[in-house]
């Protein structure tokens, strides 16, 4: 599903923020990013999102070099790929129906589509009912389950988060995570960038850590304790 | 193709939606554009109307070409048929000396007098009238020498010189509005490309998340061409409101002036013809417009994480 071999992503101001990282993630999976700030967790996500490419070395998305894609292509290939932000990017002046919807409407999916599988995904984290409200009526915590349920209306085989747990007390954290775990289990693969560390080692799933730009893939060092939880 | 409507449509409704979210910004925006687009169509509206008022005349410029005495009828006959093939020559009537000398007789009540002379003093004539297309000066001026160098010619008569010359500061009119019809056109084109900048500019988070989430450029763009569509075609519309509104206020004074002249000139309404080009142009305008600010800026928004 993705493949990082020895990618190297420097920005222009010059800053290497990952460097030579080589990783696997099968499809099915679901996998937490963890390190320091700084450590270039972000930057690995952008790769997968082809926000960023990466300046040498070779990042595999869903079977597509990410390197030669052209241009005209992403947007397909994003439709690929369900993101979750830290701070929910949502549009305030949409209601929550159209602000989960806006994948569907950008792949020009049939009206009834769009209806039957927003309500759908609004279902999935519990606020159906609040189809009409805008974001701003939320709590954050429901925010982020309306971003959650924007990046999985299309039914991703992807789904990539950049701590989507950042903003929320720790109970609000275990709702968001077991979100996360549903959509695991009925096959999505999942990358969760985070700061939580209870939560990962709670959740007993495997952890690539990342530090200063390297990454430490537990896939390639099978001595690794946490192995065991995770295989 | 119901995809590519429902495409459209949504894309509409979110132009719109847009365009009536802020009320008095897209109502300024849109005067500015009516104003713009009022000038030119009422200049040449006017222009229209005194092409109209005049139109009798400037299609009645005249050439007469009188015979020598003595140059027979079939002569002169023969003549004529050489002058109705020349180009640019809508109509050639041959007055004879005979029919000069009974319209004479009947209109002027000298019939008496021209009794008395016995021998017809009246030649054989050429009316000419050539085709409202072929009046510059050059050109009356050309058709003049070619007829005056027939040796059976005794003299040519151009009337109504003063209509060339009108028609000549009617060309002259219409380019100048012509000229600014244009730098107008680019005005309405800056403004409507530069609301669109803004608009886009505003909407960057928007775009970000869009793109984000896998919309192609087209489906960003298309609100942004559909709001420079609208405000367009509002613009036209709320310029063609101001051009009825200014002929309703202007008519009757203008009529009653041209009156007291003892004229019958009246300035002309624009027909469904002339508001659909109004339309149609400001149409066009919009979506350029819109399409230049969109492909300027749009592909610059590239969503961050
Ligand atoms: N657009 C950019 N231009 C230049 N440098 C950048 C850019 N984005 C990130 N960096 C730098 O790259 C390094 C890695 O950043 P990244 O955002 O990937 O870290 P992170 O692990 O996500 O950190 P955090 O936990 O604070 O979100 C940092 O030193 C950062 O300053
Ligand atoms: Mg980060």
């Amino acid at each position: 599903m993705i493949r990082f071999d020895r990618a190297t992503k420097r920005y222009p101001n010059g800053r290497e923020a990952l460097g030579a990282a080589s990783f696997e993630i099968s499809a099915g999976e679901m996998v937490f990013l963890t390190g320091r700030s700084g450590a270039g967790k972000s930057t690995i996500l952008k790769l997968i999102a082809l926000l960023e490419r990466p300046t040498r070395g070779l990042v595999l998305v869903n079977g597509h070099n990410t390197s030669s894609l052209p241009a005209r292509k992403i947007p397909a290939f994003r439709r690929e790929i369900g993101v979750v932000f830290q701070d929910h990017r949502l549009l305030p002046e949409r209601s929550l129906f159209d602000n989960v919807a806006l994948p569907l409407y950008a792949a020009h999916a049939p009206l009834r589509e769009i209806d039957k599988r927003a309500r759908a995904a609004l279902d999935q984290v519990g606020l159906l009912d609040r189809a009409a409200s805008l974001p701003m009526e939320l709590s954050v915590g429901e925010q982020q389950r309306v971003g959650i349920a924007r990046a999985v209306v299309s039914k991703p085989k992807l789904i990539i988060a950049d701590e989507p747990t950042g903003n929320l007390d720790p109970g609000l954290s275990l709702e968001i995570m077991d979100l996360f775990r549903r959509f695991n289990d009925v096959g999505a693969t999942v990358v969760v960038a985070t700061h939580d560390l209870d939560i990962v080692k709670a959740s007993g799933l495997r952890e690539i850590v990342v530090a200063n730009g390297r990454v430490r893939d537990p896939g390639a060092e099978p001595e690794l304790p946490h192995m065991e939880a995770h295989r | 193709m119901t995809g590519w409507l429902t495409r459209h449509l949504q894309a509409m409704l979110f132009a719109a939606g847009r365009l009536t979210r802020a009320p008095l910004a897209t109502g300024f925006t849109l005067l500015v554009i009516a104003i713009a687009l009022t000038l030119p169509a009422a200049f040449g509206l006017v222009i229209a109307s005194v092409r109209t008022a005049t139109g009798d005349f400037a299609s009645a410029v005249d050439v007469t070409v009188y015979f020598k005495q003595g140059v027979t009828l079939e002569k002169a006959q023969q003549l004529a048929q050489s002058a109705r093939e020349r180009s640019g020559v809508d109509r050639v009537t041959l007055v004879s000396a005979d029919e000069a000398l009974k319209s004479f007789r009947e209109q002027s009540g000298f019939g008496a007098a021209l009794d008395v002379l016995g021998d017809n003093p009246l030649p054989h004539a050429l009316d000419i009238r050539p085709n409202s297309e072929a009046t510059t000066p050059q050109q009356m001026e050309a058709l003049r020498r070619y007829l005056a160098a027939w040796p059976e010619v005794e003299l040519v008569q151009v009337d109504s010189e003063w209509v060339i010359r009108l028609n000549a500061i009617l060309e002259l009119l219409r380019r100048l509005v012509t000229g600014t019809a244009a730098l107008l056109g680019v005005g309405v084109l800056a403004v409507i490309g530069n609301t669109i900048r803004l608009e886009i500019y505003n909407r960057r988070a928007e775009i970000e998340v869009t793109k984000l989430v896998g919309g192609s450029n087209a489906f960003v763009r298309r609100p942004f061409l559909y709001t420079g569509l609208f405000y367009g075609l509002l613009g036209a519309a709320l310029a063609a409101v101001l051009l009825l509104i200014a002929l309703h206020l202007l008519g009757a004074p203008v009529g009653r002036l041209a009156a007291s002249y003892g004229s019958s000139f009246r300035l002309l309404s624009p027909g469904w013809r002339e508001v659909g080009s109004l339309v149609g142009v400001g149409a066009a305008l919009g979506m350029v417009g819109a399409w230049m600010a969109t492909a300027r800026h749009l592909a610059r928004i590239e969503p961050r994480a």
